[in-house]
């Protein structure tokens, strides 16, 4: 789901030319509307009311956001949203989405902000991998009887194996993080989601045993309990970077970027920033949260690696460090920079991340397919030797003199 | 002539087929006639279109010397390869390897095997030890000289493979006249189209030579990692991939055996958790520092090295491996009839466990 969150002036008369038809239509079947008024009740837009002099429940179209709270509360099962039909002129060059999208946009004289995920019908290549995994054996294994192991560890590995004088091997490794199946929860801030969202997180990766990463709003205190399954994220507001915040999780990412929004950053309304989402961000109640595109302290890769060590220091070198960035065209030389600046994990996020707010001209028409983009750093880490931590050898045959 | 798009390592060719492998501590060598009996009873696990032996201590004349089995597929590529092993090494002796023709047997390549040093000025130049420098040479045989092909390249050994069934193969290259302390032994049944010679079994590699029955899922996976350390999987066969892997593991990495094992039929994590301590961390290790060469898929190999032999299954034992001795032999096969028609009084007779490797080894190798 997505919609156009435009700044606009409250209780102002509309001039016709700004009048944008309302997306939705809510369709009530009256034969089976009780007029018990839940939907009225329900609604946090206030899209239905009791027309008492007519007796009956009406609804205000133009405040519907298509959540269906009121069709699956409905007792009788009146209510159902359609898409308008009211039309555009066709044109496959100027879709009413587009227009509309203008008019929004010249009636305001504001950017156009979206929030959630490209929801444009490009390509998804992993829905062109037809096959199951037990397929890959002639003939297929039994999915019953030979288990698929999905634990996974990420981190570091040392170069060589060494060994005590015993001839044991050596078996301490840098830190990893392990995972029980390799999925993660995606990076949504204290702040542009809810402590009770937090909460569900933490505990659904707790019980998974998988992650899930605070986002760029720092962490709340009554989540710190939850820290061997979370990710502490560093953005370039520093918001909530602090040494307690850093050893409370099981990693530390540092977001250079963000897949919805390559190369622009963030900003949260002072509206939002209240009470604890304040307190844990370490700013001042209502003050706008503006996280810059770059770090101020990141104009370079070798500004990067410092970065890196300095999470490291201030963490006894105890925590791996991850460093994501947005899937763009150049993705390559960026993770082959990465690799090389001490991180121990590489996060690359696909166009269609998700954001509480970007341009929505950004959100829909820059950036990568996540696959591609894995694609291409794969292919180029290997060709560069990195995936093996081992500077690439010789390839050609001694002699030549 | 095998149409060239059909060749091992144009298109992935998966296979089922059989093995078997004897073994003597004291390094007492006898000849091929055994362990072509014994390959011989298992017929119908192949479909004759490969087969191949690898023999230890077929050249004591010549032990401290490289012995370099080559195909060629014309006069031009052995032209070709031998000016480079001119200039890369000393040729002590060369000659064609003798064979006997057997009907079954056709469209053989040219056949030569030479004894070598490495080159002294060349290889301090290189800075290399010899094995690397001659696995090195080897590569560049394989991939950059059109037409000609290393069959195997180790001291006091040597690979003897061909299409078609592997008794067959026996005969044609004279097993019978070589006497060794270590026989392995192949038949091939690919599923897909004829096979080419240099794909047939053993896949050799220095003085590794691996034999096997089964068919890899993780194959590209582990091809993926395995290239970028300098091996370039030419052939697409799930053998050659085992071989560089354990290569890397022993050879470049310094594990032991038993450590390589671990590593490429690792115990689930649900056993390693189950675990004492300390070796829970060994196992842990094992799998976290190699977790790209692990092998998942059936496989079941042999694998012949100097002064020894390693038997191994993939974990969940998903392909039959027999094993037994009589006094200073041991024998491994996929079936117990292969190792009853040459040996019918055995001492002790066992199905090894899955990802348990076991390894025998010369008791004096330095009295070869």
């Amino acid at each position: 789901m997505s919609f156009a969150v435009s700044i606009r002036r409250e209780n102002f008369y509309m001039l016709p030319q700004d009048y944008v038809a309302p997306e939705f239509e809510v369709i009530r079947n009256q034969d089976r509307c009780i007029a018990c008024r839940v939907c009225e009740r329900q609604c946090s837009n206030e899209v239905h009311h009791y027309d008492a002099d007519k007796g009956i429940m009406l609804s205000d179209e133009s405040k519907c956001v298509c959540c269906h709270r009121c069709v699956s509360l409905c007792p009788v099962h009146a209510l159902k949203i359609v898409k308008s039909d009211h039309t555009f002129r066709p044109n496959a060059n100027w879709s009413g989405q587009t227009i509309t999208e203008i008019y929004k946009q010249a009636s305001t004289g504001a950017a156009l902000l979206s929030s959630m995920g490209n929801p444009v019908d490009l390509p998804v290549y992993w829905d062109h991998i037809l096959i199951n995994a037990s397929q890959v054996t002639n003939p297929s294994i039994d999915p019953l009887r030979e288990p698929m192991e999905t634990k996974v560890s990420l981190g570091k590995r040392p170069e060589k194996i060494t060994r005590n004088a015993d001839g044991t091997l050596v078996t301490k490794m840098p830190p990893h993080i392990d995972l029980t199946t390799p999925i993660m929860f995606s990076a949504m801030s204290y702040g542009s989601i809810s402590y009770n969202a937090h909460e569900s997180l933490a505990r659904a990766a707790t019980k998974l045993g998988i992650c899930y990463n605070t986002g760029e709003g720092g962490l709340h205190k009554d989540f710190y309990k939850y820290g061997p399954n979370t990710i502490v994220q560093v953005a370039s507001g520093r918001f909530g970077v602090h040494k307690d915040f850093l050893m409370a999780g099981c990693a530390i990412e540092i977001k250079m970027g963000q897949g919805a929004k390559p190369g622009i950053g963030g900003h949260l309304p002072g509206a939002k920033i209240t009470g604890s989402v304040s307190a844990t961000r370490m700013i001042p109640e209502g003050t706008d949260a503006i996280s810059p595109a770059p770090h101020h302290d990141i104009y370079s890769i070798e500004d990067l690696r410092q970065l890196v060590y300095s999470l490291k220091e201030a963490t006894g070198y105890t925590k791996p460090v991850i460093v994501k960035i947005a899937a763009v065209h150049n993705v390559a030389a960026i993770a082959s920079g990465i690799a090389r600046s001490g991180a121990d994990i590489i996060a690359i996020d696909g166009f269609r991340g998700g954001t509480g707010a970007a341009p929505t001209r950004i959100r829909d028409n820059v950036g990568i397919p996540i696959e591609l983009a894995l694609a291409s750093v794969d292919q180029r880490l290997r060709d560069e030797g990195m995936d093996g931590k081992e500077p690439p050898p010789d390839f050609l045959p001694p002699g030549g003199g | 002539m095998i149409k060239e798009s059909l060749r091992e390592g144009n298109i992935r060719i998966p296979s089922g087929c059989a093995i078997s492998g004897i073994f003597n501590k004291n390094g007492e060598r006898v000849d091929g006639s055994q362990i072509i009996k014994s390959i011989r009873v298992m017929h119908d696990r192949s479909n004759g279109l490969g087969g191949g032996f690898a023999g230890y201590g077929i050249y004591p004349e010549y032990k401290q010397y490289y012995a370099l089995h080559i195909f060629y597929d014309g006069l031009d590529a052995k032209h070709d390869c031998e000016k480079f092993l001119e200039e890369h090494f000393d040729i002590i002796d060369l000659a064609k390897i003798p064979t006997r023709k057997v009907a079954s047997i056709t469209d053989e390549p040219l056949i030569w095997r030479y004894f070598v040093t490495p080159l002294p000025s060349k290889l301090s130049s290189s800075h290399l030890d010899e094995k690397e420098y001659t696995g090195q040479c080897v590569n560049h045989i394989n991939t950059d000289i059109t037409g000609a092909f290393v069959v195997s390249s180790g001291k006091n050994m040597g690979v003897f493979k061909a299409v078609g069934y592997p008794e067959d193969v026996g005969e044609f290259y004279k097993l019978d006249e070589y006497a060794a302390y270590s026989w392995t032994a192949h038949g091939r049944y690919p599923t897909n189209t004829p096979g080419w010679w240099g794909g047939a079994h053993p896949f050799a590699f220095l003085d590794f030579t691996v034999v096997h029955n089964g068919e890899i899922s993780s194959y590209d996976a582990n091809r993926r990692f395995i290239e970028m350390f300098g091996y370039k999987c030419t052939l697409l066969t799930d053998t050659e991939v085992i071989t560089y892997i354990i290569d890397y593991l022993v050879r470049k990495q310094g594990l032991t055996l038993e450590e390589t094992a671990h590593v490429i039929a690792a115990p689930f994590w649900t056993s390693i958790s189950a675990m004492d301590d300390e070796r829970k961390a060994q196992f842990e290790y094992l799998r976290k520092q190699y977790a790209e060469l692990l092998i998942t898929g059936p496989f079941s190999i042999l694998l012949g090295f100097d002064g020894g032999l390693m038997a191994l299954n993939d974990r969940l034992k998903l392909r039959s491996m027999v094993a037994a001795e009589k006094g200073d032999t041991t024998y491994f096969a996929s079936e117990e009839s292969a190792i009853r028609v040459i040996q019918p009084d055995l001492d002790r007779v066992w199905s090894p466990a899955g990802g348990e490797p076991v390894i025998v080894r010369l008791t004096n190798p330095n009295e070869l």
